[in-house]
């Protein structure tokens, strides 16, 4: 997959979806391209998170350590990112994503990912709203949660 | 040393100053028949005299003495020669007359010169020496470079000094006296005159002289703080920079510099005052000479050929004389600079001599317990550090110090070691202090390490040897030439005082460290380095360097059967495509498209990409068939892409560290290059332009980069032309670079480059790291992981070791204070620089390797937080300077004292 392959994959995604091409081929240029075989990890939960992923091809389970082991809570695939939030509040990653099958992502480092965010508030704008719509996602999910426990 | 630097020549070299008086003494003869010679040859054979009749002969070489009383004596006729003869005879005596004096002068002046050299040399060691005697805290008040500059610079005038210190004197006292006394001669009152101003020479310069002295003295004083200050600005520099004082040391360094102008000038004006005056009384002299000896001759008092031998005789005064006043002024000057040298290097409370005595018999095992006895430190400004401490630590034990931050167990542990000296009380092992007992024992059976470690220049395992160099236990034998000079230096290092021993003898000793020689000192070294956590380092130092094939043979021969472990372990792994391999006649896409034309590695500086792509032989075979036309669109390809992506980021933009062929001062270089060039044909760019733009070429790397410019005919095309550079390669060309063969060892390359043989795939997710663990596990497998970590000692840790990092340099000094095997391993915060937790599993895997020694040495650990004490025997609080608490762990945190309160904060 070549360079402006991957600014066509990075515009799907609906962070990227406002950022002008160019800047999105440089974001890609500045991006390792990284492999990964089937059961490799991307990263693991407790970790200090040096990066964001965009998932080019294949899929990934994101996993959730737990006192009963460990459970799969979502599977993400192409044109999916992973591993933003712990570069945006300096956080341990809050989830272990391991690749299903041979995997392609982008491998944005959290200096980059920033800066661009600095850059292009239209980025910034796009990240809360995403970040809103998992918040009242979860919360709903919490809350259907605790109403069946009781 | 002696005081005066007269008595210590003599002391030193009287001898040879005897001997040299006599051979000056004894070439006056042939240089006053040279001087006689030439009146011999005018008057005799060229003017004729004697040689009046047809055939007359003279005697040639007779030998006769007129003695008194006896009359003429002649002991040989002489040998008659002919006008003709004798002037081939006399010339020839001439001729050989000469080339004696040039042999004594030759002689003299070489045995003068030995004699001054030995002397420096000398002197030179009795400053070292004494600075390794100095007592700890004078250090605190001396800077480096003014010792350095003593022992350098400020001695040096002494070797030229000596050899003439007695003989010059006597040489030209002697020459200045016989002038006058001739004078004296021929006329009383003349000579007089000649004798007056000669004492007014000698009396009046000597002393303008004094104040030349004094100058010299500022000089060498202020030229000494100079070095000092610039010997701090280069230890200070990160402190400089970061507090922008850099302008403040400018002016700190132009003001010394101005007052050292100022006495260099003051020094000028002064001396050539001096030498005016000088040479106003030599001349004042002749003019007296005429006015008085004209006015006696003409009163007839007189004969005018006195007057004529008194003025000639005159002119052989003044010369030695001055030479005589230069000499005394160069005696003045080196006893200033050696009284100078000499006031600064005696301290008080030195070592004395014997204390540091070297002893080649290993030191025997301290059963006695260490004793510390009402001790009291104090600071230089007189402050008290620690005060009345008493206790004992018996052999075996292991013993926490814990203070609060200024409780005082570093002190106590800087004391046990000989880094402070006590005010008051002592520390003795049995019933010597450690003061006086001698360093071979002391420093054999107690070895202490802190978190601020010197680690000299050199390489990783001279300092982590240094702590076993007590003596020269192995004497090195030389052979042939070798041999011969080997002895030379024996006695030329007697002869000038130095001690006999070879700094190129084996001085590591080797028992103490369990090891049985040279052969297994690295394995028995191995769990040490293990249990300070080193190895990892050290291996991956070893990997990181280019080794030498001589030194390590089964590196090179084994280094095929390693490649197909490495292979054979990325297969097992599923991971073939971690490692791309180099193959003769492939294209490797990891590699750049430069790497993958040369397909070796530069032995010497690897040459930019710029003067790769600028190479007339290397351009020369990609144009063979075009290449370089294909390589310049490529170049002007990257060029482009990279211009538009970056041309409008700031340069200190975080993005252009992942741009690996162009800097950021580059971008707008190259953006101008494109104006110029597009559109261009390929002919009419610049030779240079043309290197630029291929260049970028050389750098790209198809999977890292993703432009899609690398197309498989283009990576055909490089694989053809490496062949074509290997057929044609110029010899200077062929000793730069080392071909890439899957059968041989690449000398040029680092050690993990051998092993992978290949590049890691750009896009492999943590490959670097995954590649070392892999490498780490084949080293292990095929028995080479001890090869690479000799490998890695290797390593030059820089000035101070600064080329390790601080964890690095703490853990080295940890692990030689370990390998000494003392009695009393005394560890003051040595490990500051890692976290708690990493300190603790180090500090348990040291105390156990300490405890499985068969000496089970007593171990005292300042511990850097109060709750380390729990790996610990008895654990010992200091708090504000004082011992407040001692016994087991278990007692102290059950109690409510400093312990408790310190562990539970």
């Amino acid at each position: 997959m070549l360079l402006k392959d991957e600014v066509g994959m990075l515009k799907r995604v609906p962070l990227f979806s406002g950022v002008e091409p160019g800047k999105l081929k440089l974001l890609a240029f500045t991006s390792d391209r990284v492999s990964y075989s089937a059961g490799q990890v991307l990263f693991r939960q407790g970790e200090e998170g040096d990066a964001a992923y965009v998932i080019l091809s294949g899929t990934a389970d994101i996993l959730v350590e737990t006192d009963g082991g460990q459970i799969k809570v979502a599977e993400v695939e192409p044109n999916a990112i992973v591993g933003e939030i712990a570069i945006l509040c300096d956080v341990s990653r809050t989830a272990t994503v391991k690749a299903n099958e041979r995997l392609e992502a982008l491998r944005i480092r959290k200096e980059h990912f920033l800066r661009m965010l600095r850059e292009n508030p239209e980025m910034t704008i796009e990240i809360v709203r995403v970040l809103a719509g998992r918040l009242s996602t979860t919360t709903a999910e919490l809350s259907a949660e605790r109403s069946r426990n009781h | 040393m002696d005081k005066s630097l007269a008595r210590f020549i003599w002391t030193h070299t009287w001898r040879q100053q005897i001997w040299i008086l006599v051979v000056v003494a004894l070439s006056m003869i042939p240089y006053f028949m040279a001087l006689d010679l030439p009146k011999q040859i005018v008057n005799g054979p060229i003017q004729g005299k004697g040689f009046e009749g047809a055939g007359a002969m003279q005697p040639f070489l007779p030998i006769a003495f007129d003695l008194p009383f006896i009359g003429s004596v002649r002991l040989y006729a002489g040998f008659p020669l002919d006008r003709e003869q004798m002037l081939y005879a006399l010339s020839f005596v001439f001729l050989f007359l000469v080339v004696v004096n040039g042999l004594f002068k030759f002689y003299i002046n070489t045995y003068k010169g030995r004699l001054g050299e030995r002397m420096l040399r000398r002197i030179r060691f009795i400053l070292v020496d004494r600075v390794l005697r100095f007592p700890p805290f004078y250090f605190r008040r001396v800077k480096a470079a003014e010792v350095a500059s003593m022992v350098k610079d400020e001695v040096e005038p002494l070797g030229g000094f000596i050899g003439d210190a007695f003989v010059q004197p006597a040489l030209l006292g002697g020459q200045a006296l016989t002038a006058l006394v001739f004078i004296l001669l021929q006329n009383f009152w003349l000579g007089m005159i000649a004798a007056v101003i000669v004492a007014a020479q000698i009396i009046i310069i000597p002393q303008m002289r004094k104040r030349l002295l004094r100058l010299g003295r500022e000089r060498q004083i202020t030229a000494r703080q100079l070095a000092g200050r610039v010997g701090e600005i280069v230890d200070g520099i990160g402190t400089i920079h970061i507090h922008d004082t850099s302008n403040y040391e400018r002016a700190d360094v132009a003001a010394r510099l101005g007052h050292i102008f100022k006495i260099r000038y003051d020094l000028y004006q002064w001396k050539f005052l001096v030498k005016f005056l000088n040479n106003f009384l030599a001349q004042v002299t002749p003019f007296l000479f005429y006015l008085i000896g004209g006015y006696l001759a003409v009163r007839g008092r007189i004969d005018i050929g006195q007057l004529v031998a008194v003025i000639g005789a005159y002119k052989d005064l003044p010369s030695p004389l001055k030479d005589l006043i230069d000499w005394d002024q160069a005696r003045q000057d080196v006893q200033v600079k050696y009284q100078q040298v000499f006031e600064q290097f005696s301290v008080d409370r030195i070592l004395a001599p014997e204390i540091q005595a070297l002893s080649r018999e290993p030191s025997p095992p301290l059963g006695a317990p260490l004793t510390v006895s009402n001790l009291s430190v104090a600071d230089d400004s007189g402050a008290t550090l620690v005060e009345h401490i008493s206790l004992r630590i018996t052999p075996g034990e292991r013993v926490a110090l814990v203070g609060t931050p200024n409780g005082g167990a570093d002190i106590l542990a800087e004391t046990m070691a000989r880094l402070i000296w006590p005010a008051g009380g002592r520390v003795s092992i049995g019933d010597g202090d450690i003061l006086e007992l001698p360093e071979a024992v002391v420093g054999r059976r107690i070895s202490y390490a802190s978190s601020d470690p010197y680690l000299f220049q050199g390489t990783l395992r001279d300092n982590l040897f240094y702590s076993l160099k007590h003596a020269p236990l192995i004497d090195r034998t030389y052979e042939g030439p070798d041999a011969q000079l080997a002895k030379w230096r024996l006695s030329e290092a007697e002869k000038a005082g130095n001690p006999p021993y070879d700094v190129d003898a084996d001085w590591i000793d080797y028992a103490s460290a369990g090891a049985g020689g040279p052969g297994d000192l690295l394995i028995a070294t191995m769990p040490t380095l293990a249990a300070v956590d080193l190895s990892k380092d050290v291996l991956e130092l070893g990997l990181r360097s280019a080794i030498d094939p001589a030194r390590h043979p089964h590196l090179v021969e084994r280094v095929v059967e390693l490649r197909a472990a490495m292979r054979e372990r990325l297969e097992e792994e599923g991971l073939d495509d971690l490692v791309v391999p180099f193959e003769p006649g492939a294209y490797n896409r990891e590699a750049t498209v430069g790497e993958n034309l040369l397909f070796g590695a530069a032995t010497g500086r690897a040459p930019s990409r710029r003067e790769l792509a600028a190479d007339p032989y290397i351009a020369g075979v990609l144009a063979a068939d075009g290449l370089d036309r294909t390589l310049y669109g490529m170049g002007l390809d990257i060029a482009d892409q990279t211009v538009e992506l970056f041309s409008d980021l700031p340069p200190d933009h975080p993005f252009f560290q992942q741009l690996g062929f162009m800097t950021a001062e580059e971008v707008p270089l190259y953006e101008a290059l494109i104006q110029k060039l597009s559109g261009k044909p390929y002919e009419s760019a610049a030779a240079e332009d043309r290197a630029r733009i291929i260049a970028l070429s050389f750098a790209y790397i198809e999977p890292r980069y993703r432009f899609g410019l690398l197309t498989e005919e283009i990576m055909a095309r490089v694989v053809e032309a490496r062949q074509r550079f290997y057929e044609g390669l110029p010899d200077d060309l062929r000793d730069a670079i080392e071909p890439y063969d899957p059968e041989k060892y690449t000398a040029a390359a680092s050690v993990l480059d051998n092993v992978l043989f290949g590049r890691i795939g750009n896009n492999q997710a943590e490959g670097p790291e995954r590649v070392r663990a892999l490498v780490r596990g084949v080293l292990e497998e095929t028995g080479l992981y001890d090869e690479v970590l000799d490998v890695g000692l290797d390593f030059d840790v820089g000035v101070g070791g600064r080329r390790l990092s601080v964890v690095q340099r703490q853990k080295l000094d940890l692990a030689r204070a370990m390998l000494k095997r003392a009695d009393f391993v005394i560890l003051n915060r040595p490990l500051l620089a890692l976290d708690q937790r990493q300190q603790e599993s180090i500090m348990r895997r040291v105390l156990d390797g300490l405890k499985h020694e068969e000496r089970n040495p007593a171990v005292i650990w300042v511990v850097s937080s109060a709750a380390m004490a729990r790996f610990f025997d008895r654990v010992i609080v200091f708090d504000a300077g004082t011992l407040v608490e001692d016994g087991t762990h278990e007692t102290l945190s059950n109690g409510n004292g400093t312990f408790s309160t310190l562990v539970s904060r």
